[in-house]
């Protein structure tokens, strides 16, 4: 049978189109939906206030500061560890076999499913490191989670300075790390805040990690020191989603809103930044 | 006087052989030409002066080389690479403003005294025959300036650095005539003052500027005579073959 060119052109371009289709679809209806019934329970107080009558009323004020903590003690210990072990991998590591294993073991640590991280946050911090249930176990099983997204982000930015850089710098006798300080690291800042900035929303959407290491169920004062335990926008999503019986459904959904929105508002940092600095991209 | 004497190199990238045996002298104060087809090895034997070479994973190197008569290997890499300074076949600017560019070499030494810095800045721009060109715009970005300013932007750098030996590595490859020579202009200039070795495709180029010639087919060298008597009446028929084009 001989085939029709614009026929097959227009079924591939149907299947192509459906597909495209069928991932925006469900992803534009979820922000709809959650948009629809979590407007209305926005205001001041649903935004400033603790939660009342049994999570039933009141605000989400601690899970936002919870969550705030988490996500800030989480860079404050994944960022410099990733981004040195970055450069070690990218700039000094010599391709072995074992640095080969290193770098594949990182690239899948970020497939490992975040209730495992979860768990070894339990067995790690909370029992062997005697931190108890506290913010400090929970931002540490956090950054753990975060850690490969940004020593694989932090690599490829890495490795995308042109090597003729380095030669440049090298060859005017600067040395090994005056070269990776002054002239790779620089050009490789906007793909390692990139990196930076979609590991942070990653850590403060999770629940799984923080559900044994930090997750309270109700508290309803702020947390004093890195040793208390805390509220968190997803644990309490999920908390007055299934635990706690008639909860108004604006709540559960503006619980979920305030939640995207602050996933949303790190993505789109991370591509204003990225496309700011690219701007000033020479090469 | 001889800058570089080099005996018996033999190079390696894995399994391939880049230059085989290789003894030659560079004399102080004299521009080298290296002229020979592609692969035949000319810019690996110039990335090995400056140590250049040894960021290739899979290298393999036999012999010596001898840099004011001291092993290379011996010598602190980057005060070898201060004194042997190396300008690339493209243009290569330094994502940085043209005052940043040229102050990188001597700032990576540790001086930072302001004053200091913008006068070794002007002196190797003028040097580099591109002061009158930039002076008003050092600020701008190194990326702004022509192909041709750029390359004269990059020899000032290397010439800010101070060096004995400055490398030629097909300097002009990317550049169009009028540029190439105002180029090889600079370079006979700082001939006073610098030993150059100068690796080109142009077979032109090499009896234009350079002292003596050294002609490497692949990866050996065939012939090194002065410019004059390469290009008159060489020992090598294969020598008589590339520059009359033969092959190439």
């Amino acid at each position: 049978m001989k085939r029709n060119p614009h026929l097959t052109q227009k079924i591939a371009f149907f299947l192509l189109l459906l597909a495209t289709l069928l991932i925006v679809v469900p992803v534009g209806l979820i922000v709809v939906i959650i948009i629809q019934k979590g407007l209305p329970a926005m205001n001041w107080q649903f935004l400033t206030d603790i939660p009342r009558q049994g999570m039933r009323a009141g605000g989400i004020f601690p899970a936002i500061v919870g969550t705030a903590y988490l996500v800030g003690g989480a860079i404050i210990f994944a960022l410099p560890i990733g981004l040195l072990a970055a450069i070690y991998l990218s700039e000094y590591s010599k391709e072995n076999i074992l640095s080969r294993i290193i770098k594949l073991a990182i690239i899948n640590l970020s497939g490992v499913p975040s209730v495992v991280y979860g768990l070894f946050g339990l067995a790690l911090f909370v029992v062997f490191f005697k931190f108890g249930a506290s913010i400090l176990s929970g931002a540490l099983t956090l950054g753990i989670m975060i850690l490969p997204i940004i020593i694989t982000s932090s690599r490829e930015a890495l490795e995308s300075v042109p090597d003729s850089f380095r030669e440049v710098s090298l060859s005017l006798g600067a040395s090994k790390w005056q070269t990776i300080r002054h002239i790779v690291l620089p050009n490789a800042i906007p793909g390692i805040l990139t990196g930076t900035i979609l590991g942070l929303g990653r850590a403060a959407g999770e629940t799984a990690p923080i559900l044994f290491t930090v997750a309270a169920f109700y508290l309803p004062q702020l947390p004093g020191s890195i040793f208390d335990q805390a509220m968190a926008l997803p644990y309490h999503l999920y908390v007055i989603s299934t635990q706690v019986p008639n909860v108004d459904e604006k709540i559960r959904y503006g619980t979920a809103l305030v939640l995207v929105l602050l996933v949303l508002f790190m993505n789109l940092m991370a591509i204003i930044i990225r496309s700011k600095l690219r701007k000033n991209k020479k090469w | 006087m001889v800058t570089f004497s080099v005996k018996d190199l033999n190079i390696w990238f894995g399994t391939t052989q880049a230059l085989k045996d290789v003894s030659l002298d560079v004399r102080t104060h004299e521009i080298l030409s290296v002229i020979g087809p592609s692969n035949s090895g000319k810019t690996t034997f110039l990335r090995t002066l400056n140590r250049l070479n040894a960021l290739h994973l899979h290298l393999k190197m036999k012999g010596a080389v001898l840099f004011e008569n001291k092993d290379i290997f011996k010598i602190d890499l980057e005060l070898l690479r201060r004194k042997v300074g190396m300008v690339f076949a493209l243009p290569l600017p330094l994502p940085l403003s043209i005052f940043d560019n040229v102050a990188f070499g001597i700032r990576m030494q540790g001086i930072k005294d302001k004053k200091r810095l913008a006068a070794s800045v002007e002196e190797a721009l003028k040097e580099a025959h591109i002061w009158s060109e930039v002076k008003d715009r050092l600020n701008e970005s190194a990326f702004k300036l022509s192909g041709g300013q750029q390359q004269r932007l990059c020899i000032a750098r290397t010439l800010a650095v101070k060096p004995e030996v400055i490398l030629f590595d097909e300097p002009c490859s990317g550049l169009d005539p009028i540029s190439t020579a105002r180029v090889e202009e600079t370079m006979v200039k700082i001939k006073q003052k610098y030993t150059i070795v100068l690796v080109t495709n142009n077979v032109k180029q090499a009896a234009r500027v350079g002292d003596r010639t050294a002609f490497f087919l692949n990866g050996t060298l065939i012939e090194l005579d002065s410019t004059h008597k390469i290009f008159t009446t060489p020992s090598d028929t294969r020598t008589n073959d590339y520059i009359v084009g033969k092959f190439g």
